[in-house]
């Protein structure tokens, strides 16, 4: 790794000025990770006063657990659902305020504010919406003949947790197609005109292509937030339930751990995703790469 | 725009101003909903037009809160988050720019380990070590205070790369011209590097604060006691008791999305820098 070519003499100083950067870092993540790993391979019995050592137990457990195996295909979905419920609304958006000149700034400012909106909040307002007795939302579905409720339907929890976590991502997608959008030349899409290709067409024949680095980097992104920001919508709303219908990774992890106190459970839950997100962190860094050098 | 059609125009402009009513529906409802009665929520239809209860239910909640459901008032919570937020951000960035100075301008052993030790923590958000991290900060007897709410937080890859990077877009000359005029590392710091990162300091500083504002799971675990209760985990003491008085829930989400809404709002330009230059 670089330096600058000419560097500052030094002896104590640049460890003095890391110091607190890797004070924190040491005390507050290599050492919890640390115990996670160490904890995922013991088991504690009922009443926390014996461990025993039992090397990978924990994890083949996992996996032959049918509440562990329910949640990986939860969050499976509820990732899916979100990314692409939230890319293509925002796609649509920035398409249609790039075509403006005037009220761009205007529609910009009305579209990005909900990404300052605490996931938890989002949450309760759409649970508010959502709510059975007293929502807006099941009082017009009801007059379609649908019986909305998430308290006892996993269909309609899942759908409510989706919105909202889609709800609160819109603005991000919106800003990062909007700067996509307006990094490619005009000039080609002239040129397409010209040669008399329909808006539609030079939509999936120039834009899209065009665009699909930034789609890429959206959808590890969004999949990256679905998996691991969202724990403040379920907590907020569903708890996990009906029956598991919400209970994704992170929020299970909490829930054994917390409220089960299922300590080495949950720690071996803990260490899959700590390599789910360095598996999804890598793929973006050498995205990234790719992207700057070609 | 390359040809003008009107009817494209007019769809464009509807499809936005649908857009726009989905992104603002639920905000609308939710001041709504703050300014009813107590009994008008419960009556099966909610109204869509703001009630006369709104200036009531909104002091309700600052001076007193809901007490019954273990919320301490909205002024005090706000206040906590605003601590919360300011520690996190503050403690981030100058964490982040001191150690971003040290990897770039000097050369020490063991640069690349450290590097490596603070790009590990890009890896691991805390919903996913929460629990032996809890137990860490149980052992230092910092829960139930600000310490505790925030210094767990404020270790941050995300900063230090960006400031990485933009210590390596400052011209050579610079540090030759300090050094030639007698200048420490110290006062390079303070006097040539701070002022040119003060854009991307502020950039930051906006995107920071909402992260700091909006954390829920940390402080719903380490707080026990209401004086420390931040207002988004506030909120969700206070709809999960069995009757919720959702007038003053609604006015409490109001209150709790107005601080980083305004922030959003009147900063856009440095937030959507900032946003746009972390995530690269």
């Amino acid at each position: 790794m670089q330096t600058k070519r000419m560097t500052f003499p030094g002896r104590f100083l640049p460890y003095a000025l890391l110091a607190p950067q890797v004070i924190v870092t040491l005390i507050f993540f290599i050492w919890p990770a640390g115990q996670a790993l160490y904890q995922s391979l013991l088991r504690e019995d009922a009443f926390g006063l014996r461990t025993t050592f039992v090397g990978l137990e924990n994890f083949s457990r996992l996996f032959r657990d049918g509440n562990y195996l329910n949640s990986l295909s939860v969050t499976a979905i509820f990732a899916i659902g979100t990314t692409l419920l939230s890319m293509a609304a925002a796609l649509l958006l920035a398409c249609t305020v790039n075509r403006m000149i005037r009220s761009r700034s205007t529609y910009t400012t009305l579209l990005v504010w909900p990404y300052a909106i605490a996931p938890a909040i989002a949450g309760v307002l759409w649970w508010f919406i959502f709510n059975p007795s007293i929502g807006i939302v099941p009082y017009m579905l009801d007059m379609v003949g649908y019986q909305w409720n998430h308290r006892t339907s996993g269909a309609d929890a899942m759908l409510l947790v989706i919105f909202a976590a889609a709800w609160k991502q819109i603005s991000y997608n919106f800003l990062f197609f909007l700067a996509g959008l307006q990094s490619i030349p005009q000039s080609l899409i002239e040129a397409a005109a010209i040669d008399g290709a329909s808006p539609m067409k030079r939509f999936w024949t120039i834009v899209f292509p065009l665009l699909s680095p930034t789609t890429f980097f959206l959808m590890v992104v969004n999949v990256v937030y679905a998996m691991f920001d969202t724990f403040g919508i379920i907590h907020a709303t569903t708890q996990g339930g009906p029956a598991q219908a919400t209970n994704t990774l992170v929020y299970k992890v909490y829930a054994d751990g917390f409220v089960g106190l299922n300590l080495g459970s949950s720690a071996a839950q803990s260490v899959i995703l700590m390599v789910i997100v360095v598996a999804l962190t890598v793929v973006q860094f050498r995205f990234i790469e790719r992207r700057v050098n070609y | 725009m390359v040809e003008n059609r009107p009817w494209a125009n007019f769809f464009a402009h509807l499809t936005l101003m649908l857009g726009v009513a989905v992104v603002v529906f639920p905000v609308y409802v939710a001041l709504v909903a703050s300014t009813q009665a107590p009994g008008d929520l419960l009556r099966g239809t909610l109204p869509m037009l703001p009630g006369a209860h709104g200036i009531e239910n909104f002091t309700r909640m600052w001076q007193s809160g809901v007490s019954n459901a273990g919320a301490p008032p909205a002024g005090t919570m706000l206040w906590n988050s605003f601590i919360m937020a300011m520690a996190i951000t503050v403690g981030k960035l100058s964490i982040s720019l001191l150690s971003a100075f040290a990897i770039v301008y000097f050369r020490f052993r063991f640069r690349m380990f450290f590097f490596w030790l603070i790009f590990i923590t890009l890896m691991l958000p805390v919903e996913v070590r929460i629990i032996p991290t809890f137990q860490v900060v149980a052992d230092l007897n910092m829960l139930n205070s600000f310490a505790g709410l925030s210094i767990p937080l404020i270790a941050s890859a995300t900063a230090t790369f960006l400031f990485r990077q933009f210590f390596m877009t400052i011209p050579e000359e610079m540090l030759e011209a300090a050094r030639v005029d007698g200048a420490g590392p110290l006062k390079f710091f303070k006097d040539i590097l701070m002022p040119l990162s003060i854009t991307n300091i502020a950039a930051l500083f906006v995107i920071m604060f909402i992260y700091g504002w909006n954390q829920y799971l940390w402080p719903l675990l380490i707080t026990t006691d209401p004086d420390y209760y931040t207002i988004v985990m506030g909120i969700q003491r206070m709809t999960s008791e069995e009757n919720p008085q959702w007038h003053l829930i609604m006015a409490a989400v109001v209150m709790a999305a107005l601080p980083p809404v305004l922030v959003i709002l009147f900063m856009q330009r440095l937030f959507v820098k900032g946003l746009t230059e972390t995530e690269k």
